[in-house]
């Protein structure tokens, strides 16, 4: 049963992992145009350079 | 802005000459002032559009930044704070093929950001993130764990489930302490009691080394009932943003004269009495006043129904609403207080609206019976259990295991899911629902009442008689029309082909226009110019003067919507009455409802006999959907069980229908209604659903049998199957 104390900090760590990444994408605006988001996704306009800003 | 230059070992030459591309953000760069503009892009909708839009946008110098938002249909920028770059933009973006509308940023500023939305949504990840780990740790109590082990997994949950539950509750005890306060229930009484005696009996039995914690039960119960809660405002939301859009396309000006004779564009807040107008042909009249120069007609439809324009000239009244059809007029303001037309509809509105019965939504319905039959059953197991045993904590263990398993959770879940998935439905066929209730509304009506002008008809007149009218005649009244924006000209240019024969056309503003047809003076126009004095037609009409022959009168009728007669008869064979209330003279009401085949007509009411004939209706049992789009409708409207507007109707007509047509096509009111009903189906039958599980249970739980793995089992079960249900009403064809 020893192994507990190390499974039970682990699995709580990635979820702890999991709900930070949701809080970021959140505050990234990435709920606010979800039909927008799924069209992005089908741009053919490739990046060759970096963008400026 | 401020970008990195190559360093001068790595090129020497971009440092030299840098890339042209690269000189644009430089520039722009340099001005210092920005500002944010918002603008309405109806046409966008793939993503070539995203890309065509924020491509052909960030190529001009004065922008900075653009960025397209398909949900909202919107692009908001930020651009130079320079005057007129707001008409730049649009000009800009109709000559790329899409037309744009001026938003009025300020007050779409706070919706831009939803901020409710994203407190919930926070909330929501919070206790799924947590409901997810208690539950792993439960199942090793479910599979045997005992004593030790047991007690560290208790605790481990409760370290959990403890500050979750008082961050992720927040909504539901908030809104049940607002309920408590004013003596009343509601659903969030029974959950937050639920939530608090789950945790605290499970904090009890934790401590006291005890088998059964509740935590996992607690955590997914918050868990499913604030994705019905975020459901709920994401409805709302996208229907909140899109009226205050369509509030915002709707700024209205009024031309004023100034001293000088110079003309400037006011906002209409800032006109005062006395102020002297200038309305040109083809506008609205902005406000009440009397005509001080000029003579022209004016359409009175968006007011009375009527289609017949009235011809007016110095010293007559006008009123707010009117079009104006021929020459320009100069009015002089009176009423802007109490006494004007528009403020006697509003008083009519908001009469209807607090004379109208309060409607009591389904989700409002189950919890007046819910409530207390699940506050009764909780209390009657904790008083029978102690007594019988005088056990008192088994007695609670008991009556917080009947609250958890009989916790409405699916009946949470049961309306906002359906709403979700139905209103979402409608958006996408151009519908727009500006609140749920009006949708289980919709699903009660056994009538239909339409308003005839502007809503079964198009508001555009069409020439009635064109096989009375001599082809040579036919051609020259074209050639006449052609020039002149005048509506009933556009009919006849629509209508009829040109020849070119018409030559030195000029056009008198209030009267008509004329030309010279080999030597011969041509006119078309009004009665009296073009030498008619009989008596004047019933309808709409204009006359044809051909050298010193007798004048030919064109007559016209108002156009009916192409989708109104399907509309009617597919509305007729879904079992519905209808009814045409129209404020318009008897013989045009009466030839509409022949062409479209309704039997049922009511000719020249006033708004206040709308309102009253609808009220006759309601007390005879009637539920009525109203459709209308006039400034008459406006209170009718108000007044009837649930009403729906066009897009094209006036602003206070649009304000008190609960449904817009966004996309002006009438059959989208059947559709509405069908599927208004699967909706309302579905949410019976998702009460039906979360009873069976209740009934299902509750003897268990009564009986002390109940275990947290039959609580987690039938509640996930109960939620999962009518979302599950709910999203049936999207997908139906």
């Amino acid at each position: 049963m020893n192994i507990l104390i190390l499974l039970i900090p682990i699995s709580l760590g990635l979820g702890a992992l999991g709900l930070g990444a949701f809080f970021w994408s959140i505050k990234n605006d990435q709920y606010d145009d979800p039909k927008g988001h799924s069209m992005r996704i089908l741009s053919d306009q490739y990046d060759d350079t970096p963008k400026d800003d | 802005m401020e970008q990195e230059q190559p360093s001068l070992a790595v090129c020497p030459a971009c440092v030299a000459m840098p890339p042209s591309d690269k000189i644009v953000p430089k520039l722009k760069a340099d001005a210092t002032e920005m500002r944010r503009i918002e603008l309405s892009l109806p046409s966008v909708h793939c993503a070539a559009c995203i890309a065509n839009v924020e491509r052909a946008l960030a190529a001009r110098p004065d922008v900075f930044g653009a960025r397209v938002n398909l949900t909202l249909k919107r692009v908001s920028i930020t651009g130079a704070d320079s005057v007129g770059i707001e008409d730049d933009l649009i000009e800009h973006l109709a000559k790329i093929g899409y037309p744009a509308l001026p938003l009025d940023s300020a007050a779409l500023e706070k919706t831009r950001t939803d901020k409710v939305g994203r407190d919930l949504l926070a909330r929501v990840a919070v206790a799924g993130f947590a409901a997810m780990n208690v539950m792993l740790l439960s199942v090793s109590v479910w599979s045997g764990a005992t004593d030790a082990t047991r007690d560290l997994m208790h605790w481990i949950s409760a370290i959990i489930a403890i500050p979750t539950i008082a961050f992720s509750g927040m909504p539901f005890f908030k809104s049940a302490w607002s309920a408590l306060r004013v003596r009343r229930l509601n659903m969030d009484v029974p959950i937050s009691l639920a939530l608090i005696l789950a945790t605290g009996v499970s904090l009890a039995e934790t401590l006291e080394h005890g088998e059964h914690a509740y935590f996992d039960a607690a955590l997914s119960l918050t868990f499913f009932l604030l994705l019905g809660r975020y459901l709920d405002h994401r409805t709302r939301a996208v229907a909140r943003s899109a009226a205050s859009e369509l509030a915002a396309l709707e700024v209205q000006k009024a031309q004023r004269i100034l001293p000088d004779g110079r003309t400037e564009t006011v906002p209409m807040d800032a006109l005062s009495e006395g102020d002297i107008l200038l309305v040109s042909a083809g506008a609205r009249v902005p406000v009440d006043g009397v005509i001080t120069n000029g003579s022209s007609e004016l359409d009175p439809s968006m007011l009375t129904g009527e289609t017949l324009p009235e011809a007016v000239t110095v010293g007559a009244q006008v009123h707010a609403g009117m079009m104006n059809i021929s020459g320009p007029l100069h009015i002089k303001t009176v009423g802007l207080g109490e006494e004007t037309l528009l403020k006697q509809i509003t008083r009519l509105v908001e009469t209807a609206e607090t004379a109208k019965n309060k409607y009591t939504s389904l989700a409002e319905k189950a919890a007046q019976i819910y409530a207390p039959a699940v506050h009764l059953l909780s209390a009657g197991a904790f008083i029978g259990w102690g007594l019988a045993t005088g056990d008192w904590r088994l007695a609670v263990n008991i009556a917080a295991a009947v609250l958890i398993i009989t916790c409405p959770c699916a009946l949470g879940l049961a309306v906002p899911a359906v709403l979700a998935a139905a209103s979402g439905r409608m958006f996408r066929q151009g519908v727009l629902l500006k609140d749920g209730v009006a949708l289980e509304k919709l699903a009660d009506i056994d009538m239909v009442v339409f308003d005839k002008t502007g809503t079964l008809t198009t508001g555009q007149p069409q020439v009635l008689n064109a096989n009375d009218i001599p082809e040579a005649a036919q051609a020259i009244a074209a050639d006449l029309a052609r020039g002149s924006s005048h509506p009933l000209s556009k009919a006849i240019a629509n209508r009829f082909a040109t020849t070119g024969n018409v030559t030195s056309i000029s056009e008198h503003p209030g009267f008509g226009t004329e030309g010279l047809l080999g030597g011969q003076k041509v006119r078309l126009g009004r009665a009296n110019w073009c030498g008619y004095d009989g008596e004047p037609p019933t309808q709409t009409a204009t006359w044809l003067k051909i050298g010193n022959a007798a004048p030919i009168a064109i007559l016209f009728q108002d156009q009916l919507r192409p989708e109104a007669k399907e509309t009617v008869t597919r509305l007729l064979s879904e079992g519905l009455q209808v009814l045409l209330l129209s404020g318009d003279v008897p013989a045009q009401v009466r030839s509409t409802a022949e062409a479209l085949g309704i039997t049922d007509w009511v000719a020249q009411a006033t708004p206040s006999d709308k309102v009253d004939r609808l009220a006759e209706l309601a007390a005879d049992g009637q539920k009525v959907l109203m459709v209308g789009d006039g400034l008459n409708d406006a209170a009718a409207l108000a007044a009837a069980h649930v009403s729906i507007s066009p897009a094209s109707a006036v602003d206070a007509s649009r304000t008190s229908a609960d449904m817009i047509i966004v996309n002006n096509d009438l059959t989208q009111i059947v559709q509405s209604y069908r599927i208004a009903r699967a909706a309302k189906r579905r949410i019976l039958e998702n009460f039906t659903v979360a009873a069976v599980y209740n009934m299902v249970s509750i003897p268990f739980a009564l009986a002390g049998f109940a275990t947290p793995l039959m609580a987690a089992l039938a509640m996930s079960a109960s939620s999962i199957t009518v979302s599950l249900n709910a999203m049936r009403v999207g997908r139906m064809k």
